[in-house]
């Protein structure tokens, strides 16, 4: 269980794992996400810190983020993170509440707050927003709410 | 134990007609800013349903409209009695990606200032925990303590909770006259005051027979949830963001992270006791080390005209220019963690060049630790539910953002 | 129909007997001397509802603790939203809230007093620019915005001693 294994068991499996100082990021496909998944989980990354969907309107597609944490000693330093890309018109990726189980509330969130759907999760329904809200996930850089200049005017 | 052991246990189950349901709501003296769904069968919980989300405040996305640096006031307001740790997070990830260290004297002024809201937020923890089961004067005496540190807070940085006080590079404010003295009348005092409770309420039979043997949480169930703070150290798990060596001086200092076995109601109360002691040792510490020096980080004191950087360093107070404001933060990504009274919070900052961060993404340790409302409650009384909230130190607008 | 006559100032009230001492008695509550007795009475015990809102949650803890003290006005934080008569918003109210504010507001008996706490309630804010906000004034009929990020507790504390003036005076909305 170090970081050392961690990177050579992932490019056993043919990704390219990157070490960036404080994470190991690997972009995996959609298909390949709960493989590598279990893959973390045996190397000692046995719950996660945040899901997160990163919306890129100017490539079209959301890139979903995952940070798997360690509260052991050799790896509390290192968070691994998965990339994901899906389409921006059909975000659909399998969820990993099997996998590990905290994942209940950070996936619920983002797709309550991104509208990505996690495709096994039993309960998406709304957690922050009003249990009406008919709008578009507010996370998507085309809703649009008003900016701050520098300098904010008061009428 | 199997992920769908626990996957079964946390999932809501559709119950027979004997299972009825009560909303304890937002307005309630015991809820908070939130609302719970409990279904009960007789006396027993059989599901707990947290209804979070009335304090949602839409932090990551406003976060995208300002400029860097008027998100640290933002952020502040989701904690706002622990603001230095809430926001420490987000200045190391700014500092990582605009390449820039903060001085010496900079990071003790930060640790000493995260020990002090470190006190005051686990005496509002203390404070709720007593008022929960109906123990008012442990609620009046925790408040009223915690005037003793917003004061010494309000003496360091100016204001009582919004504190702003970590910039990217350094810190806005030296220490005043006189601090050291008051600092340290004010440890003598807590102390005494950590004797009181004791005998008032930690070893008072009533709060033991409510708080002892309540809400367990065995070792690995808490890793596998991914539980954070005191919880998660009174289930005998010793972690804590601080040892990361990431921000603050903490790999200078002699400290202990204590850690309890039991891993119920009561062990998580005395814990945060303990972890006030283990402060009060940090801020002696800092007080006695603290090296001489500048309190921003050179490439940011040059922003500053020359006339004004000298009485600015006399004085100990910074006033920014305009261009700190219109900080370009280079195109990257960061990701930081503190540890915060709470336990720890997690910033994933993405930037894409502009003076407006892209994404901020926060996890805080009360939306980690929500997870344990619909893990501990089955299988207890109904009446064991604020002893299981009251141990949890649960924070709303921290979970909503 | 019973006819009563009052003789001490010869007013006629024609009506059953009920209905003619309900009438009596709403007519001698607003004289002067018992109606300044019982603004006296309301003002000096404003009993607000346990009903946080946000973050300004804080400094209202603080003014009910021991250092500020309120409960010397008669500013007791009650349970029951029908036995309270004062609603204090305390800093943004969220729609999600905002709902669970209007159903405790119509709870309350009259008279009732509404305060807006913090910089958030009076326009939003440093969250002026947030989508799932509500401005509280168009909700309820507030009587006095304390302004503040968080207000700081002696400004809470000279609201309320404010609005026992207003009270006293019979300018509440």
């Amino acid at each position: 269980m170090s970081v050392e294994d961690l990177l050579r068991r992932l490019e056993e499996k043919g990704l390219e794992p990157v070490d960036r100082g404080d994470v190991v990021s690997v972009a995996v496909e959609p298909h390949a996400l709960r493989e590598v998944a279990e893959l973390l989980v045996e190397e000692g990354y046995d719950h996660l810190a945040s899901v997160e969907g990163i919306d890129r309107p100017g490539e079209d597609v959301i890139e979903v983020v995952y940070h798997a944490e360690s509260y052991s000693e050799e790896l509390w330093g290192k968070l691994a993170e998965i990339r994901v890309r899906v389409p921006r018109g059909e975000p659909r990726v399998p969820s990993l509440i099997d996998v590990w189980p905290n994942a209940l509330f950070l996936e619920r969130e983002t797709w309550d707050l991104m509208g990505v759907v996690f495709e096994g999760h039993p309960e998406l329904r709304r957690l922050l927003m009003p249990p009406d809200w008919e709008g578009p996930p507010p996370l998507r850089k085309d809703y649009k709410v008003a900016t701050e200049g520098v300098f904010v005017v008061v009428e | 134990m199997s992920s769908s052991v626990m996957k079964a246990r946390l999932l809501s189950r559709e119950g027979d007609e004997s299972v009825y349901e009560v909303f304890i709501g937002p307005q309630h003296p015991a809820s908070g800013h939130m609302r719970f769904i409990v279904r009960l069968q007789g006396d027993v919980i059989v599901g707990v349903d947290p209804d979070i989300g009335w304090v949602h405040r839409t932090m990551e996305k406003l976060a995208e409209t300002k400029e860097a640096l008027k998100a640290i006031p933002l952020f502040e307001r989701m904690t706002i009695i622990d603001s230095q740790n809430v926001t420490i997070g987000y200045v190391r990830a700014l500092e990582k990606l605009l390449g820039v260290e903060p001085p010496p004297r900079a990071r003790y002024l930060r640790t000493l200032l995260s020990e002090m809201n470190r006190i005051a937020s686990h005496l509002y923890g203390m404070g709720l925990s007593g008022i929960f089961v109906n123990h008012s004067t442990m609620f009046m005496w925790c408040f009223g303590d915690r005037e003793v540190w917003i004061q010494l807070a309000e003496e360091l940085t100016g204001a009582r909770l919004t504190h702003a006080y970590s910039i990217p590079g350094g810190v806005r404010r030296d220490l005043p006259q006189g601090f050291a003295e008051k600092a340290r009348k004010a440890i003598r005092y807590m102390r005494r005051r950590l004797e009181e409770y004791r005998k008032i309420f930690f070893d008072n039979p009533q709060v033991r027979a409510r708080y002892e043997g309540v809400g367990v949480l065995k070792s690995h169930e808490a890793r596998r949830l991914g539980v954070v703070g005191p919880n998660l150290r009174a289930s005998g798990v010793r972690y804590d963001a601080r040892l990361l060596g990431d921000y603050g001086v903490y790999d200078e200092l002699d400290f202990v992270v204590p850690t309890a076995e039991e891993g119920d109601a009561m062990a998580r109360l005395l814990l945060r006791g303990e972890e006030i002691r283990q402060s009060m040792r940090i801020i002696e510490q800092v007080l006695e080390r603290i090296p001489e020096g500048p309190i921003l980080a050179e490439k940011y004191l040059r922003l500053i005209p020359p006339k004004l950087r000298e009485p600015a360093l006399k004085e100990g107070r910074i006033k920014f220019p305009g261009i700190f404001a219109n900080l370009k933060i280079p195109e990257g990504e960061a990701v930081a963690r503190a540890e915060m009274g709470h336990g720890e919070i997690f910033y994933h900052v993405v930037s894409d060049g502009s003076k407006k961060p892209y994404r901020v993404r926060v996890v805080t340790p009360s939306f980690r630790n929500v997870v344990l409302f619909r893990y501990l409650p089955p299988g207890h009384r109904f009446m064991d539910f604020p002893a299981i909230y009251g141990s949890l130190d649960y924070f709303p607008p921290e979970s909503d953002r | 129909m019973v006819d009563v006559f009052c003789p001490f100032t010869g007013m006629a009230f024609l009506g059953r007997l009920e209905e003619s001492s309900k009438k009596a008695a709403k007519w001698l509550v607003e004289k002067t001397p018992i109606r300044s007795f019982r603004d006296w009475a309301i003002s000096f015990s404003l009993w607000p509802v346990h009903f946080t809102t946000s973050c300004c949650g804080a400094e209202f803890a603080a003014v009910s603790a021991p250092r500020f003290d309120m409960e010397r006005y008669g500013f007791l934080p009650f349970n029951s939203p029908r036995q309270t008569n004062l609603l204090l918003i305390e800093g943004t109210l969220t729609r999600k809230m905002a709902r669970a504010a209007q159903i405790v507001y119509q709870q309350m008996p009259s008279p009732k007093y509404v305060v807006a706490m913090g910089a958030c309630a009076l326009d939003g804010g440093i969250f002026h620019n947030s989508y799932n906000i509500v401005r509280p004034h168009e909700l309820f009929p507030i009587e006095y915005f304390i302004p503040g990020c968080p207000p700081r507790p002696e400004a809470v504390a000279r609201a309320i001693v404010m609005l026992h003036e207003k009270v006293k005076r019979g300018g509440t909305r």
